[in-house]
């Protein structure tokens, strides 16, 4: 017997009977003999504390760093309640809400999500959730390519090279051609956009804060685009979106973006959650679910799937994209936290987040150690600094006291060698800036 | 359950906050007006009592595995340990970023790499990737591999991929993403592939199947080595569904099928919480000679170290920003720790068990287009008595007033009335023979009150739903809602 498996021998044999067979090998009487494996060489079974003890040795062999960093993965803090509530058994352990009558609960919160990602980004609808950031920018891909039913698109060289690499993946065998668009002072041009953009193209991908951490400024990109038929992604950590001007103003056809920023636990990396938002126009091109509001039979307000026609189960090898889920507990879990901060909480914890990455970037200007890399547009949160000190120099001086950071950019491919990023959160104090600061002093 | 009618938005009042933000003595900054938005997003403004009370009451509207029996076809809803939950929490793993040099975070590496090795072990495939983010994904990757495969052999005319009308919908909307051509090819009445229908659609453009086994019937598909001879004959690859791993846990190992690539679905088979619809885990194992085409990063073991690849020559690209659902790989390594290599198989067999029980005493009065044993799951044709006119619809709809999740319904394509039952091992003979009572008494109602049940639910919070509705005035989010 074991806990998880309730079956007695009297059971066994009960069942045993009334299926008419003498034992539960023969239910596998089908499998040819051949094929019959004996003896899983695998660990054997483990009790609850001997899980817990193995556990810490595995925690043994790991330093929880404090990040200065971000490029994709920021230490936000997650109020207290989230982790209560998305743990309550009827949201984590129910699955996709095909019977909507006893699913309320998941459509609801479902459509409260997508109403939150719609205020945040000012775009008319948004769907249920991706995967993650990358993904869901591939997504926009294969959206916009469908629309113009054209295989070619524009990406600014300024996104995160990680997420270019997913799109370079994803378009390689939908067999779509991708264009890099050069940036200037770090950010996307307008100039490279009016000279490479052209009929062929579907569309142009754009990311803000970029890779450097920079505010991308879109003036004049929708007019360019419009001109021959363009449609225009903008990939936007939805954290900044209290402060910033949103995809919609700047005329995005598409906003996507990895919603890890609104206070999900980094996890060495995962789960997190992508978003995708577009003008309703273009919602038989959406990839992944949609909840929309209707009524009962009896009249009263009720949330279900809809516009499913799009989806896979239905379309089949027509589909537009193979999406069948989302990550609706992060969903959830997103959720709860815009309720908990608000209008007002969102945009003072962004606000501290910045106050903090500025200070730190002007600390460390005044060392001997740092020059910047670009100038003109400001930075949000993470900026991009050139180091004349060895980058693992000033990474393991950091260390040292606990921090991980800065990000070698030639590990992405970016700059000479010698840029380095920084990203701050509201989690960094005034302490962590001036440990910071003397531990590279110290190097000088 | 109890009805809730309120939106999160209805609770907002000016003013009122839910959070609470450190004080810093940081100089305080501002950026260019013609960079910041101009209104404030209409997020709600409550406080942290009123969240807590609304999705406390949101979750009282949802039906969840601890309220009861979820025999939902081809999801393997079964029981989601506590334990896994609270280790995937502890903050040495939950708090690491993503770029830790690898030498501060051997132990999590470490995990991850050991989960791959039994997972490897469990399916008979030499190596595994963590990166796909759920079964559908990792259907994209897995297809991904077969295509990068035959571009480095230069059999770049090599694009049909073979899928049985009885698969799952990501099966062929995956091939086509991936860049492949769909060659649908229809299932014998059991569900299962003929080897003569294959033989008429393989040529020398094939380059691969897509099955599932058991199959989405839940019958074991006897063939399998000689399917697999057919399309290795002609030079192509065997992808394997994992979505039914359940019932041959310990038992019969993909890869010994001759199986090439294959994903695992770790929220199914390994019992990680659906959440709802996610997130979910889809590994990615794939035969030795497929290995050096796995996407990057990949997790390796080398003399006792842990590393992250981070590029190769032959990788078929990066498929998602970081390492996968690493939260959701955690509870599956819990799980296969707990039950070990003495319970693993019997998951499998109590899961065939519980299926053919509830398969055998309900099938007089449910039509049960197969015969013989199952595996973890079957599909019933409807109601035996087609005369009551009572659909599997108004059976679904009608458990609900019983507090049973419905069985998957229509689906598989094969049967009109197509009710798919997964009763899964965790379920003890007491809460399926209440089923089976349940299922009886539905059947007499069809006779002899066909009303009650085509008019199911009645107990529910809500009725059944315009579904119409939704699609025809489309209101997707709370500014949509008509005052």
């Amino acid at each position: 017997m074991f806990k998880y498996l309730p079956h007695t021998k009297e059971d066994i044999e009960a069942m045993l009977k009334t299926i008419g067979v003498d034992s539960i090998e023969a239910l596998y009487q089908d499998v040819p003999k051949s094929l019959k494996h004996h003896d899983l060489s695998l660990p054997s079974s483990h009790s609850e504390l001997e899980l817990y003890e193995h556990f810490q040795a595995l925690a043994n062999d790991i330093d929880v760093l404090k990040p200065v960093i971000g490029m994709g993965a920021y230490d936000h803090y997650t109020p207290s309640i989230i982790r209560h509530i998305i743990e309550r058994q009827e949201f984590l352990t129910s699955y996709t809400p095909y019977q909507p009558e006893i699913s309320q609960g998941t459509l609801q919160y479902i459509f409260e999500f997508q109403s939150m990602i719609s205020q945040l980004t000012g775009m008319e609808i948004a769907n249920a959730s991706l995967y993650d950031g990358a993904t869901a920018t591939a997504e926009a891909m294969f959206m916009i390519c469908a629309i113009r039913k054209k295989q070619r698109i524009l990406v600014s060289n300024t996104i995160n090279p990680n997420i270019i690499s997913v799109l370079k993946t994803y378009a390689h065998y939908k067999g779509i051609t991708i264009d890099l668009l050069d940036h200037h002072e770090g950010v996307s041009s307008l100039e490279a956009l009016k000279a490479h953009f052209t009929d062929e193209h579907a569309g142009l991908i754009v990311q803000s804060p970029n890779v450097f951490g920079l505010i991308e400024d879109y003036a004049g990109f929708k007019d360019v685009l419009e001109e021959k038929q363009g449609l225009f992604v903008i990939n936007q950590d939805p954290s900044t979106l209290a402060h910033l001007k949103t995809p919609s103003a700047w005329g995005a056809d598409v906003a996507v973006g990895e919603a890890q920023s609104l206070g999900l636990p980094l996890q060495f990396g995962g789960p997190y959650i992508g978003y995708l938002a577009s003008k309703k126009a273009y919602v038989r091109k959406m990839p992944g679910r949609i909840c929309g509001m209707t009524k009962d039979s009896e009249g009263k307000r009720a949330f279900v799937l809809t516009f499913q026609a799009r989806e896979q189960h239905i379309r089949r090898d027509k589909a537009n994209s193979n999406i069948c889920s989302n990550q609706s507990l992060l969903a959830l879990f997103v959720t709860i936290y815009l309720a908990t901060m608000g209008k007002k909480g969102l945009y003072e914890a962004a606000q501290l987040s910045m106050d903090a990455a500025y200070t730190l970037h002007d600390r460390l200007l005044e060392l001997p150690i740092f020059e910047p890399v670009f100038s003109g547009q400001p930075f949000f949160k993470e900026f991009t600094l050139k180091s004349t000190l060895p980058v693992n120099m000033v990474q393991e001086a950091l260390e040292a006291h606990g921090y991980l950071g800065p990000y070698d950019l030639h590990e992405m491919g970016l700059g000479d060698g010698s840029w380095v990023s920084f990203a701050m959160t509201e989690k960094r104090t005034e302490e962590d800036v001036e440990t910071i600061i003397k531990a590279l002093e110290a190097l000088v | 359950m109890s009805y809730y009618d309120t939106l999160i938005f209805d609770l907002s009042t000016h003013a009122r906050k839910g959070y609470t933000l450190p004080k810093r003595t940081f100089k305080r900054q501002a950026l260019p007006t013609h960079l910041l938005r101009e209104d404030c997003p209409g997020l709600p403004e409550v406080s942290e009592v009123e969240v807590v009370r609304h999705y406390t009451n949101v979750s009282m509207k949802n039906f969840g595995i601890e309220t009861g029996m979820y025999p939902l076809g081809s999801c393997t809803m079964k029981y989601n340990p506590k334990i896994n939950q609270d280790l995937a929490n502890l903050p040495s793993f939950s708090a690491l970023h993503p770029y830790q040099p690898t030498r501060t975070v051997q132990g999590m590496l470490k995990l991850l790499d050991d989960l791959q090795s039994y997972l490897s072990e469990i399916s008979g495939l030499a190596r595994y990737t963590l990166n796909s983010y759920a079964g559908a994904h990792g259907e994209l990757i897995g297809l991904m591999i077969m295509k990068r495969y035959f571009e480095s052999r230069g059999e770049h005319h090599r694009v049909n991929i073979i899928v049985p009308d009885a698969a799952h919908g990501t099966n062929p909307a995956s091939a086509v993403v991936a860049g492949f051509k769909v060659i649908e090819v229809p299932s014998e009445k059991d569900g299962s592939v003929s080897v003569e229908v294959l033989k008429g659609v393989v040529d020398e453009n094939l380059a691969g199947i897509m099955l599932t086994n058991p199959n989405t019937l839940g019958m074991f598909e006897k063939d399998i080595l000689n399917v697999a001879e057919l399309i290795h004959d002609h030079g192509g690859l065997l992808y394997y569904d994992g979505a039914n791993l359940n019932p041959i846990l310990g038992k019969v190992r993909p890869g010994d099928m001759g199986f090439d690539i294959m994903h695992i679905n770790l929220h199914k088979t390994f019992s990680t919480p659906h959440g709802g619809g996610g997130p979910g885990s889809g590994p990615v194992g794939v035969a030795e000679h497929l290995v050096p085409f796995l996407p990057k990063p990949l997790i390796k073991k080398v003399d006792n170290t842990y590393h992250i690849e981070r590029d190769n020559e032959t990788t078929l690209g990066q498929i998602s920003h970081f390492y996968g659902n690493v939260g959701v790989a955690m509870k599956a390594y819990t799980y296969i720790l707990s039950n070990g290599k003495e319970h693993l198989p019997e998951v499998a067999k109590f899961a065939v068990l519980n299926a053919n029980y509830v398969k055998e005493s309900l099938k007089d009065l449910f039509e049960l287009p197969v015969e013989g044993v199952c595996k973890h799951e079957f599909v019933f044709n409807g109601l035996k008595d087609k005369s009551t006119g009572v659909t599997t619809l108004d059976v679904a709809k009608r458990l609900l007033d019983f507090g049973v999740h419905p069985p998957t319904i229509y689906f598989p394509l094969l049967y009109k009335e197509a009710l798919m039952i997964e009763p899964v091992e965790t379920e003890s003979k007491q809460t399926l023979d209440r089923f089976i009572e349940v299922m009886r008494v539905i059947a007499k109602e069809a006779k002899e009150t066909p009303e009650v049940v085509k008019g199911a639910p009645h107990n529910t919070i809500v009725k059944r739903l315009d579904e119409a509705l939704a699609a025809r005035q489309p209101v997707v989010k709370y500014t949509d809602i008509p005052k």
